[in-house]
């Protein structure tokens, strides 16, 4: 349980970390937090003829709160210059996860973040990091596919921004070409009258769920349900997100707010999603689980939403 | 033969220097290089929590962290947790009171969680505690002991403050 061999790079910028990057193309890897790639390495899973450390390079740990309000209320995907948080490759999760800005501007993921392993582990693995190992049944992944948000890729060629439903391509795939790092990722700002709700299944606390749920519940004017945006993780290579905005004002139908009725919805879910069977739960199992969190997401989501919506100074953060 | 590089360290207030490759894990140097065997190994994947020390104040794995990145900082090791005169800390002597250990190969990695943990939240509730320790794996003691153990060093932090 050793890593191999491997010639060590430490840029102290971000320059010479990229003509590093392009000058031994697919044949090195970034080393961030490490808690995902030193274990492959000591498991002999992965084998890179370079590493490529980024831990010293300046200007990389940045967590900030960007853009206006106007621009938080952009359709997800159009969000690329909007109000959101920006987390810089060596931010790490127990930074984001502590964050009283970030907490303000996007709760889901502090909410999510409480669920990526351990504290410990948090105190090194980056958001970034997780973004770019890709695991399907990893929290933050879903968590930018269903915000809409983008991650910044950056190489000796120049930069470029992928949305996030182009970002991940297959289990432990990213649209990341050799040569290129993961600058920077863009989680949207929560828009007004919107609530979220993180929740999971793991077989015990801090392990990757068998199945998890991110759902974003908007509520119109009258504080009645209109749209609903669920991301899921552990259910197929990617994350996936379904859109259950029609299913989300049939819930709501003849009802008063706050009591829209999403009992049909598990069903709805599991007709909708072909989970893969692996040797931690079936496909049957993963399916009828993703139908009951979601669920209960959609129905907590909407409660923090009317939550928001209900009380004043909630959503505008003076004080970042 | 394998590129090797100088790793200056300050271990427990120690000023400390080795030469090793690159791939050298933290846990490693530790243990073969600075033969400082306090800090266990247990699955060298990030799972059990035993080689957890804590990397400028914070609790890490040793074993997901190459020895060349930790390079400048300052480790604290389970060595390091006692007093210069060997009086051992708060956390160290409420492991001892309560029984928070049996064979004690999980136990370095529980203290250097746990004084960081109280150093940050001196006065966590149950379920702080649980989630604070729910990344150390133990194989006696059935964990109660230890919950038992993170609780009285809180309250003898406590009193050493007064
Ligand atoms: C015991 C344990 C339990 C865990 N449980 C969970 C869990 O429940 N949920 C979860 O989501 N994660 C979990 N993780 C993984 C953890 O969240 C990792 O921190 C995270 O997946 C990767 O972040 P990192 O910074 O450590 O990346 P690294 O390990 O440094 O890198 C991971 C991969 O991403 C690439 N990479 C990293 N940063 C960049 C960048 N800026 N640009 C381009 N490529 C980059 C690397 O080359 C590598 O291929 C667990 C880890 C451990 C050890
Ligand atoms: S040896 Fe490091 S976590 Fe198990
Ligand atoms: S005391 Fe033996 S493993 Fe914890």
């Amino acid at each position: 349980m050793k890593p191999p061999p491997f010639a060590y790079h430490a840029p102290a910028t971000l320059a010479e970390a990229l003509d590093v990057l392009a000058a031994h193309g697919a044949d090195a890897k970034v080393l961030a937090g490490g808690q995902s790639l030193i274990p492959l390495l000591n498991m002999r899973l992965a084998e890179p003829g370079h590493i490529v450390d980024i831990n010293r390079v300046a200007g990389l740990d940045g967590v900030r709160i960007v853009g206006s309000e106007e621009d938080a209320q952009a359709p997800p995907g159009g969000r690329t210059g909007g109000k959101g948080v920006r987390v810089g490759a060596l931010a790490r999760h127990a930074a984001v996860e502590r964050s009283a800005g970030v907490a303000a501007v996007q709760p889901l993921l502090p909410a999510a973040l409480r669920h990526v392993a351990h504290p410990v582990i948090r105190n090194r693995g980056t958001v970034v990091g997780s973004l770019a190992h890709a695991d399907p049944a990893a929290e933050l992944p879903a968590v930018l596919a269903v915000l809409g948000g983008t991650v910044e890729a950056v190489s000796a060629a120049g930069r470029r921004t992928i949305p996030a439903a182009d970002f991940f391509t297959g289990p432990l795939e990213s649209a990341l070409r050799p040569g290129e790092l993961a600058e920077a990722a863009f989680f949207p700002a929560l828009p007004p009258r919107t609530g979220v709700a993180f929740t999971e299944t793991s077989r015990r606390h801090g392990d990757y769920a068998l199945a998890g749920v991110a759902a974003v519940v908007g509520l119109d004017e009258d504080l009645r349900v209109s749209t609903a945006r669920v991301g899921y993780l552990g259910v197929a290579a990617t994350p996936l997100v379904l859109d259950l905005t029609p299913r989300a004002r049939q819930a709501q139908d003849g009802r008063p707010p706050g009591a829209a009725d999403w009992s049909g919805v598990a069903g709805y879910v599991r007709d909708h999603l072909d989970p893969e069977p692996d040797i931690h739960a079936g496909a049957d199992y993963r399916r009828h689980l993703a139908g009951v969190l979601t669920e209960r997401a959609l129905r907590a989501a909407t409660a923090d939403a009317l939550d928001r919506a209900q009380t004043p100074g909630v959503h505008d953060e003076a004080e970042w | 033969m394998e590129e090797t590089f100088e790793i200056e360290l300050t271990v427990n207030g120690v000023h400390r220097t080795a030469r090793a490759p690159a791939r050298r894990l933290l846990s490693d140097l530790l243990r073969h290089d600075l033969g400082l065997t306090g800090t266990h190994v247990g699955c060298e994947h990030g799972v059990c929590g035993c080689c957890t020390v804590l990397l400028d104040g914070e609790p890490v794995r040793s074993c997901l962290m190459l020895a060349v990145t930790a390079d400048g900082h300052e480790i604290t090791t389970v060595e390091g947790l006692a007093g210069r005169d060997g009086t051992p800390s708060p956390v160290q002597r409420a492991f001892q009171e309560c029984h928070g250990l049996q064979c004690g190969y999980c136990t370095p990695g529980f203290l250097c969680t746990v004084t960081a943990l109280l150093r940050d939240n001196p006065r966590p509730t149950d379920e702080e505690v649980l989630e604070g320790i729910s990344g150390n794996l133990c194989r006696c003691t059935g964990y109660q002991n230890i919950v038992a153990s993170v609780h009285r060093a809180a309250e003898l932090l406590a009193e050493e403050a007064r």
